[in-house]
């Protein structure tokens, strides 16, 4: 079968009765190509990832006798004459945000045809990208560096809080390293034209994973800096 | 045109919003941390942005509000035994604490 010319019609009934005829009947049982299924299931699986690491972190830190560090302190940035809280974070999280509105739009334009537009906005979410990781690196420097945080011990409370940081952030900026590379590979071959005959589905899956990175952000966001 | 059948297309007006939204959540929730809210409200509105960020992001920016049903049972469903693990892990935690207060000596 052809995946790249799907035909849909038979996916027209909605809700929980679209649902079982998709499942029940004699056809594939979800309406998109191979590699975005795929793509949601590796997502799904990477969740669970990120849920156990978090779920440890609140385990350990539940059961941590010794105070937990202040996150809003340890991460403090003196900037402009202010002591700012978790400002470094912020921005970050800032940065990583407008990086997943430009790779939305970037899908938007790949299925209008628009190679020159979809190619300067994945350019655009892979800088992003790379900045967000830099920034992380100056943060972990700072924080091994200056502050003395080992994944075993640190000077402020609680030995956890270094090793469930290391462990959850390095995680997560290794999907970011990963999401980069990925995002320039594909960009490059939307510029050469190498999807044209195949389709753009290549660029909405390559979304759907810079998506779920900024998705774990959010969580890791919540959970390690402001809780 | 065949992927305009399939292939999620949306006006760009709807990824432009919800960005802003998302920085307005994102500065919301760092203004919990900054004007130092502490206890209740402090767990409750860092929570509340969380969803709403992260369910904002899977709709529309993955776009899953325009999925069919049975992707959002394949990916929803399994996250029940996440949550079974959380409660777990969250008696244990207590129950170690517990244990470590009784018996460590500090």
């Amino acid at each position: 079968m052809d995946t790249s010319k799907p035909d849909n019609s038979g996916y027209t009934e909605p809700g929980v009765s679209g649902m079982v005829a998709d499942w029940a009947a004699d056809k594939q049982a979800f309406d998109m190509p191979w590699g975005k299924l795929m793509m949601w299931i590796f997502l799904l699986s990477d969740t669970f990832i990120f849920s156990i690491f978090l779920t440890g972190y609140m385990n350990v830190r539940l059961s941590a006798t010794d105070n937990w560090p202040n996150p809003s302190e340890v991460f403090a940035l003196e900037m402009f004459g202010h002591h700012l809280p978790l400002i470094l974070i912020a921005i970050m999280t800032f940065v990583l945000i407008t990086s997943s509105g430009t790779m939305a739009m970037a899908v938007n334009f790949a299925y209008r045809r628009d190679r020159r537009k979809t190619v300067l906005l994945m350019a655009a979410t892979a800088v992003l990208g790379a900045s967000f990781v830099g920034m992380q690196a100056f943060e972990w420097t700072k924080l091994i560096v200056d502050e003395g945080v080992r994944p075993w011990s640190n000077p402020m409370g609680a030995a956890q809080f270094g090793s469930t940081f290391f462990m959850i952030t390095g995680f997560h900026g290794m999907h970011v390293t990963a999401g980069v590379i990925y995002l320039s590979i594909v960009a490059r071959r939307v510029a050469r034209g190498d999807y044209e005959q195949k389709g753009y589905a290549i660029v909405e899956i390559a979304g759907l994973y810079w998506h779920f990175v900024d998705l774990v952000w959010v969580f890791i966001f919540a959970f390690f800096y402001l809780w | 045109m065949s992927e305009a059948a399939t292939g999620q297309q949306h006006p760009i007006g709807i990824y432009l919003k919800i960005w802003a939204l998302l920085f307005v959540l994102s500065t919301f929730s760092y203004l919990v941390d900054f004007y130092h809210l502490q206890g209740f409200w402090r767990w409750s509105l860092i929570l509340l942005f969380m969803f709403l960020k992260a369910g904002f992001i899977v709709a529309i920016f993955m776009h899953l509000s325009w999925e069919r049903l049975s992707l959002k049972y394949v990916l929803m469903l399994p996250l029940i035994a996440i949550l079974v693990l959380i409660s777990l892990m969250a008696i244990e935690g207590d129950h170690t604490y517990f244990t470590r207060e009784l018996f460590f000596d500090n």
